[in-house]
């Protein structure tokens, strides 16, 4: 554990650019979150994006936002009722005849709301679960609180690099970014408990031995393993983003992100929060 | 040598296994055209159903890969309910009558597949329906919204020689002018007599003389009253002319049967107000591109993976790849078996899975070079490199799991999410997990433990 006050600089680099990005950028919560609505189609004419706004402003719809690469729009405003729908589709038929609809999607702000609660009290409850879990199967407390706050490192550096994804390049918050997020949570302690597993191993073999020569000697044994691991899942997400189409590309990102956050804070967070505290246990 | 015996009876067994996931993934018809040289092979096969009988009953199971909505295309809505016009007590049979009513309509719309949920969401609740396929969701909305259509409808004289072809809309082809709006209201009572449940119909003024000249019309004929183009009971004969805008539909009717019937009629329309909160709307060409492109970077990906495990481990590397496709065809067997609704997320699940999969076996061939550094033979280290990593893949997994399980929502819990995307995650997620860790632990090792046996006898 040389490395730790490399870690530490590390990890406090990745906690303040987050903290940063999310104070002076925000999100882009897509309509998930705020309500509204999408409508991706193809238009082969590709006509200029003016005479869509002018369509939208006839039918008092604001706030659109258009988008289009190549022959496909993404058009986003506010939500609207199938009556407004049915009327906007005629006119879109009429700019264009060989138009098709890929995608329509309207929501209310109430789901909204209720997501970003569902989510919460979702990583609220997985917290306390896994803190239970690990508490538990190591019969020591520190062990576990080490792993959440891990768990939470991982997690809020995820959410500072959709800040800073969303501010450049347009990533959005959506139902799948919280699926991602909570799938950061298990993989972040899946690799610190391999981490915890052999430096238990370890203790049990040498009960003498200090917690900083058990933790290097656990750390140097498990490096391989983790890195080979988290390399196949890398390999696995990163073909998806690349290769994979734009509806998971951001999906994939957030996993990706995660994966590596959470093979980097097992080693780098997990470990030395427990060294820490242990160290503080002893002084007591 | 029984324990050897007892190896390669696990061998066999999952060979089989393969060989049965390998077939239930195997496509409905598979053309197969080879030339080579003078070799000419042309066959069609096909895949043996899935079926099998029981005494009288008869068990199948189509095999086909079912596809989410955002997969196969088609149209999701979300309506809130509002069930501030009926009491509390009545509550749950309004949203029943509710769900059946949404379902006829949603049959008229000629969909497969279709599906109608309600959802409670704290104290409100929501109808959420899915319609597969279906690329004009305004009408389909219009649909589900609009007013049932109640009508009376005469019976006609049929020429005797048409009666065997009459359909029930040619006998009753009279229509009486009469619709759910002349309906002023529909009640249950007891009949004096019989003390039988039957429905009391009661028309508006305007109903009250269209009944009357109806009734007339049609003494001793038939009458059938329709809801959305459906018969709602046996058609009662007409018995007297009735001026008085009172019908009493009685016939087979219990107290359950009775009450539904005058909830439908009742409300002439739905049971209950519903508004449209969320719709989305997937075009079947963006569904297709998505798993053309899913399944491309998921067989790159492994791939990829495949040649770094045995880059990395060698010959170990190429039995966990073997593990790998058994994996594979298991999970896609389970997949179709179970069935599993696969949907975007949901394939990002199973690419995940893989990548995870393999994670098992990479924790066992790195506790086997350890054992092995320290100077134990092969056979003695892959067995204590096993049995040492299984602790560990215990733990780690089960980690996983308690947060797929959150995501999973099992027990529908209402505040926790209820998303099908996140959903479909969840469940690829977890039975990708309990699959590699089958694949990675029991396969491998049987696989090992073969491999370990050829050199013994070297």
């Amino acid at each position: 554990m040389k490395l730790r006050p490399l870690f530490l600089i590390i990890s406090l680099f990745l906690i303040i650019s987050s903290l940063l990005a999310i104070i002076f950028w925000q999100f882009k919560p897509s309509i998930d979150f705020i309500g509204g609505a999408v409508w991706e189609m193809n238009l082969p004419s590709s006509p200029n994006n003016s005479k869509i706004e002018e369509i939208f402003s006839k039918n008092n719809i604001s706030n659109l936002i258009i988008t289009n690469n190549e022959t496909q729009y993404r058009l986003e405003f506010q939500d609207i009722s199938s009556d407004q729908k049915n009327i906007l589709d005629e006119a879109i038929t009429i700019l264009d005849q060989n138009y098709t609809e890929l995608k329509f999607e309207s929501l209310g702000p109430v789901l909204g709301k209720e997501l970003l609660q569902k989510t919460i009290t979702a990583i609220i409850l997985s917290s306390f679960f896994l803190f239970l879990f690990i508490g538990s199967r190591f019969k020591d407390f520190t062990f576990g609180i080490s792993a959440i706050l891990a768990m939470f490192h991982d997690t809020f550096i995820l959410v500072g690099a959709f800040s800073i994804l969303g501010h450049f390049f347009g990533a959005e918050l959506d139902s799948l970014f919280v699926t991602a997020l909570l799938t950061t949570l298990s993989s972040s302690v899946h690799d610190t408990v391999v981490t915890f597993n052999r430096i238990r191993e370890l203790k049990h073999q040498n009960f003498q031995m200090d917690w900083t020569t058990l933790a290097n000697q656990g750390v140097t044994e498990t490096l391989n393993r983790s890195i080979n691991n988290s390399m196949t899942i890398i390999i696995m997400l990163l073909s998806l983003v690349i290769l994979g189409g734009v509806t998971t590309k951001w999906f994939a990102t957030a996993l990706l992100i995660g994966v590596v956050c959470g093979t980097y804070s097992s080693i780098g967070v997990a470990i030395p929060l427990v060294l820490f505290f242990k160290k503080h246990q002893k002084k007591r | 040598m029984t324990n050897k015996d007892k190896v390669m009876r696990t061998f066999w067994t999952l060979l089989a296994l393969t060989f049965v996931c390998f077939i239930i993934n195997f496509p409905k018809e598979m053309p197969i055209s080879f030339h080579f040289g003078k070799l000419n092979i042309e066959h069609t096969f096909y895949r043996p159903d899935f079926k099998f009988k029981i005494g009288e009953k008869e068990y199948g199971k189509d095999l086909d890969l079912k596809f989410g909505l955002d997969l196969a295309g088609g149209a999701s809505l979300l309506f809130n309910i509002d069930t501030s016009t009926v009491k509390k007590e009545d509550i749950s049979s309004a949203l029943e009558s509710l769900k059946s009513n949404i379902e006829r309509r949603i049959n008229l719309f000629g969909v497969s597949e279709t599906n109608v949920q309600i959802v409670k969401q704290e104290n409100e609740y929501r109808l959420k329906i899915e319609l597969p396929g279906v690329e004009n969701v305004s009408s389909a909305i219009k649909l589900i919204g609009t007013t049932a259509q109640l009508k009376f409808k005469g019976e006609i004289e049929i020429p005797p020689e048409a009666t065997a072809t009459a359909t029930f809309n040619d006998v009753f082809a009279k229509d009486t002018g009469i619709n759910g709006s002349n309906l002023s209201r529909a009640s249950v009572q007891l009949n004096p007599n019989t003390s039988e449940p039957e429905v009391l119909l009661e028309f508006d003024n305007e109903g009250s003389k269209l009944f009357a000249t109806a009734t007339e019309e049609l003494l001793n004929k038939r009458i059938a009253i329709l809801l959305d183009g459906e018969p709602i009971t046996y058609p009662p004969t007409v018995q007297t002319v009735i001026s008085d805008g009172k019908a009493v539909i009685s016939g087979s009717f219990d107290n359950k049967t009775a009450r539904e019937l005058a909830v439908q009629l009742n409300a002439g329309a739905l049971p209950l107000q519903i508004n449209l909160i969320q719709q989305s709307q997937i075009g079947a060409t963006l569904g297709k591109d998505s798993i053309n492109k899913g399944i491309f970077a998921g067989i790159v990906g492994l791939i990829l993976v495949s040649i770094f495990m045995i880059g990395n481990y060698g010959k170990l590397g190429l039995i966990a790849d073997i593990g790998l496709i058994i994996y594979g065809l298991i999970t896609l067997a389970l997949y179709r078996l179970i069935p599993i609704t696969l949907t975007f997320p949901g394939v990002v699940g199973f690419i995940l899975s893989i990548g995870m999969a393999v994670d098992s076996n990479i924790l066992i061939f790195e506790r086997m070079r350890e054992e092995i550094r320290k100077g134990k033979n092969w056979n003695n280290a892959m067995e204590l490199g096993f049995g040492r990593a299984w602790d560990t893949i215990k733990d780690a997994n089960a980690c996983t799991i308690i947060t797929g399980l959150i995501l999973l929502n099992p027990f529908n819990w209402t505040f926790l999410n209820t998303s099908g995307m996140v959903r479909g995650f969840a469940i690829t997620l977890i039975l990708g997990i309990i699959i590699g860790i089958f694949t990675g632990v029991v396969v491998t090792r049987n696989l090992l433990r073969v491999l370990a046996k050829e050199k013994i006898q070297k």
